[in-house]
């Protein structure tokens, strides 16, 4: 994300002496039956928030059975429901003392995102390492067994070893790919600029699941002879080759190449978006200096516009990466992990889905969890380097 | 090709040949589904896509049968019963704490922010065991119905949505809020009547991510709602793909009906959503 928002974050400098200017003017005391109203009122808004989305799930039959119906009634109670207790939330709290209200609010206002992230992602996270020490139903401890597991066997390295190559492939072509369109585009005419990115850019609406049909259809395979319906193999026999059946030549792990098109395919326009913004964000002066020198266009790219947009590039490359990291879609409709092409979170969902081995599908998770730490640190590190910049 | 285009820049040869090159790469495939998903099954077993363009041929058949097929017709409906809702809750309680982050000062807010910065990388999969135990029979027994997948991508998305609010809310001018407040507005208020409509293109590029990733998911549809009467249009096409023979044929009529709407929803919000993306929002 680094310095991609620096053009919008300017004004910033007025933050820090905001809350110096408390109302102290037209401090008032405690109102306590504002905080019992308020208290009431959150209660009993969470009660039926909560009750009517069980009622969605537990009695179907009461809303017609009709998803649609509930769909309505979730986006209209999930929306009131939590807009009033955010009102109810807010009285609650100004029922207190000023002082004391001004620094609960911020509190308030978090408390109800952060209680989602802790119940659907920290406590999970914790959850799972515990699991990870335990049997496949996750009622006795195992101790170390299930690591002995998975790093006895072949299958968990033989995917660790493909991630690796997803994770030294992808993100760099991704990442090439999406700076060439930028470049190539900004000098094409506003309006071939725009059909050529919309088309480039198109491949994001659509789903893992879709672009490996799409791709099934490059990639078929008929026996040699017959008529090849597959583009590629089509385009490999009118040259005089052999058709091949492309899915299934693990020899260099060609296979897991020839998947990871499809993910370079879909990526490369979200890269280019964000390049393309950096490139033009680079002031002209630079660029009509470097011409003025009579340095060539491949130069001035190399030697005046690619420094300026090194950190929106690295950004674009970690995101790639982290989606790299967790590809588990193409893979699970394509080849589901046969031909040796199987990646760490397919292998999860085989072990979590298939083999009902929560045991070892932690364990294997955990692994995963390991590898995002040292993004993790970086991304935490490249953040706080940018809000000292603001 | 030489010369000056109208805005008196100089034409690029190498770029007018590769990017009609490169855009026409980035299609065909695309355009490959879209042909075979008007050709029979004989047809498309027995010739590759593009004869059709010039045999002809055509037929509406696969669209017909796909969606006249209620389980494929009801995993349509299904697919917006579950994206909708799953788009449009995060941004709520999200918007509520990207306004706390960016416009009032308090104690922990760096730590905090960073520690949503840092949830955004963790995997989703390391939630899943857990929520099957807490939201299937063992818990409170609600998997497999719309709500379970609803409060999922509520929590999911959480992260981006406060990391893409704040961002924006954050470029917003602090004097507005700072007026508000010496008239007198609570923070409710001015949240609800001057911040929440300002930040209406955060929201809109955060709504378009969200839509599209809760509408392509398969991983958390196909583990918390099934392959039943509840299954996306993304399941149902995953359990397509292993279609061989008898209906192979609406394979790509279902791919590309499910493409449709989150193309709509793409090129409709697409300038909000570039606009987001490039505020510094990512999916981590």
């Amino acid at each position: 994300m680094a310095d991609v928002t620096t053009a919008a974050s300017t004004q910033q400098g007025s933050d820090g002496s905001a809350p110096l200017e408390r109302n102290e003017h037209k401090g008032s005391p405690a109102r306590p039956v504002r905080v019992i109203v308020g208290a009431v009122g959150m209660a009993v808004t969470a009660w039926f928030v909560c009750n009517a989305f069980l009622a969605f799930a537990y009695y179907p039959h009461w809303f017609l059975n009709s998803g649609i119906l509930i769909g309505v009634l979730g986006l209209v109670i999930g929306i009131g429901g939590s807009l009033v207790f955010f009102y109810f939330l807010n009285l609650c709290i100004e029922g207190f003392p000023t002082r004391f209200a001004e620094g609960l609010i911020p509190y308030a206002f978090l408390l109800p995102g952060f209680s989602l992230i802790a119940i659907f992602l920290l406590y999970p996270t914790v959850q799972t390492i515990v699991y990870s020490f335990a049997n496949d139903d996750s009622t006795d401890w195992v101790g170390l067994d299930n690591y002995t597991a998975i790093f006895g066997s072949g299958a968990f390295w033989s995917a660790l070893l493909n991630n690796f190559l997803w994770i030294l492939i992808v993100p760099v072509v991704t990442v090439a790919f999406g700076l060439a369109v930028a470049v190539l585009a900004d000098k094409l005419s506003p309006s071939g600029e725009k059909t050529a990115k919309s088309l480039i850019f198109l491949p994001m609406a659509i789903s893992f699941v879709g672009a490996a049909t799409i791709w099934g259809l490059v990639y078929a395979y008929n026996s040699p002879g017959d008529s090849q319906t597959g583009l590629l193999n089509a385009i490999v026999t009118a040259l005089g080759g052999d058709p091949q059946p492309w899915y299934q030549i693990e020899s260099g792990r060609l296979n897991s190449l020839v998947l990871m098109v499809i993910l370079i395919w879909l990526q490369t326009g979200f890269a280019m978006v964000l390049l393309s913004s950096a490139i033009k964000g680079v002031p002209e002066d630079t660029v009509e200096a470097g011409r003025m020198d009579g340095a060539s266009e491949l130069r001035i790219f190399w030697q005046v516009i690619f420094p300026q947009v090194r950190t929106t590039l690295i950004a674009v490359l970690i995101t790639v990466l982290i989606l790299v990291l967790k590809v588990f879609d193409i893979i699970y409709v394509t080849t589901n992990g046969l031909y040796n092409s199987d990646v760490i979170a397919n292998l999860f969902f085989r072990k979590l889905f298939t083999d009902q081995q929560a045991g070892q599908a932690s364990a294997v998770v955990v692994v995963l969890l390991l590898m995002v730490i040292p993004i993790l640190i970086y991304q935490v590190k490249s953040f706080r380097a940018q809000e000292a910049n603001r | 090709m030489n010369g000056t285009m109208k805005d008196g820049r100089k034409r690029s040869l190498v770029a007018t040949i590769t990017m009609p090159l490169l855009a026409l790469l980035w299609t065909v495939p695309t355009i490959g589904l879209l042909v075979t998903s008007f050709r029979s099954r004989e047809a498309a077993a027995s010739t590759g896509w593009w004869s059709s363009l010039w045999e002809g041929g055509w037929t509406f058949d696969n669209y017909a049968t796909v969606l006249g097929d209620p389980s494929i017709s009801g995993s349509l409906i299904n697919s917006i019963v579950v994206a909708v809702p799953a788009t449009v809750l995060p941004i709520m309680f999200a918007a509520f704490a990207a306004y706390a982050f960016t416009f009032i000062e308090f104690r922990g807010k760096d730590v905090l922010f960073i520690a949503i910065v840092a949830v955004m990388v963790v995997p989703i999969q390391v939630s899943f065991q857990p929520m099957l135990d807490l939201l299937g029979p063992r818990g409170l027994g609600i998997n497999g119905q719309f709500v379970a997948v609803w409060m999922l991508h509520t929590g999911f998305g959480m992260p981006l949505a406060v990391y893409t609010l704040r961002n924006y809310m954050s470029t917003l001018p602090n004097s507005v809020v700072e007026s508000a407040k010496i008239d007198g507005a609570s923070h409710f208020q001015t949240f609800w009547r001057l911040v929440a409509p300002m930040a209406s293109p955060a929201i809109a590029a955060f709504a378009t991510l969200q839509f599209l990733w809760v509408w392509n998911d398969l991983l958390i549809a196909k583990l918390f709602l099934g392959g039943g009467d509840n299954k996306t249009i993304i399941v149902s096409l995953q359990q397509m793909l292993g279609t061989q023979g008898q209906g192979a044929e609406l394979l790509t009529a279902g791919a590309f009906i499910s493409m449709v709407i989150p193309m709509l929803v793409f090129f409709g919000l697409q300038r909000f959503l570039v606009r987001g993306m490039t505020a510094g929002s990512v999916k981590g």
